[in-house]
């Protein structure tokens, strides 16, 4: 699973370059996010923006990268896809995460 | 203009790569039906979730065994029709897909329990039955998205 960090400003940007995250790579994607987060920024941005698709195994591996970064610290995502968008929506979990249109809105934010 | 039927059948090996090879067969299938995006990319994900429950309990993760997919796209909806020869249901009965409690603290969100609640929400119909060794699972998404009644703009 194929995971890259930038920081931004007081932010960490963790950008998934995978199309799906499924069964078949849930538990490699928690484990690539906690390589990622166990150092660095409280508050995560996971970028989605390349994810077409995730199914409730990725669902759970998203719920656990952001439990496994412990008390303290946040994790928002960002950019999500149609198909991704609808699973959060369907499950009533994007009421656990912030979630934010793009990645220029966060930088905004931070500049005022 | 008619909206005809369309049906596909598919056999998919009950591996991981398996699954996404047929998920992926059947969403061009979808698409070259005719169907929306918004309705594929539903229709997606409760393929996704009846489809990882026959590779990881019917087959127990073992990677094999053939799964037999039938679809057919109407004006109605899309029908789903899932057969196996793995092992059966518990009590061949389907779980009730009920939502996990999310009011607690965010240390205690849960990470499972999502799949069957996907299938149910998405499904008007939705039966299962085990016969001659094999698990047939039935699945039949409405075409506009209403679940649980006809509306008047339905077409």
């Amino acid at each position: 699973m194929d995971l890259t960090s930038t920081q931004s400003g007081a932010y960490s940007i963790v950008t998934v370059n995978a199309g799906r995250i499924d069964a078949a790579v849930a538990i490699q994607f928690k484990d690539a996010m906690r390589a990622q987060t166990s150092e660095g920024a409280d508050h995560v941005i996971l970028d989605l923006g390349q994810v077409t698709f995730i199914d409730s195994s990725g669902l759970g591996a998203i719920v656990a990268a952001m439990k496994q970064m412990g008390a303290g610290r946040k994790l928002d995502l960002a950019v999500l896809t149609p198909d991704v968008e609808k699973v959060f929506r369907l499950t009533r979990m994007n009421s656990i995460f912030t979630i934010h249109e793009s990645l220029d809105a966060l930088e905004q934010r931070q500049a005022g | 203009m008619h909206d005809a039927a369309h049906m596909a059948e598919f056999t998919l090996i009950a591996s991981e790569d398996g699954v996404r090879l047929g998920l992926q067969q059947v969403r061009a299938f979808l698409e070259a039906s005719g169907l929306g995006e918004d309705a594929c990319g539903t229709a997606e994900i409760v393929l996704a979730e009846a489809l990882n429950n026959v590779a990881e309990h019917a087959y127990q993760m073992r990677g094999v065994g053939d799964i037999d997919l039938t679809v057919g796209v109407d004006p109605d909806g899309i029908d789903f029709d899932i057969r196996d020869t793995g092992v059966a249901m518990p009590g061949l009965i389907l779980p009730t897909g009920q939502l996990p409690a999310m009011d607690g603290p965010l240390d205690s969100m849960p990470e499972g329990g999502f799949g069957w609640f996907l299938i149910h929400s998405q499904t008007d119909i939705l039966t299962y039955q085990r016969e001659d060794g094999q698990n047939h699972l039935h699945m039949h998404l409405p075409r506009d998205g209403e679940v649980g009644g006809k509306d008047a703009h339905a077409l």
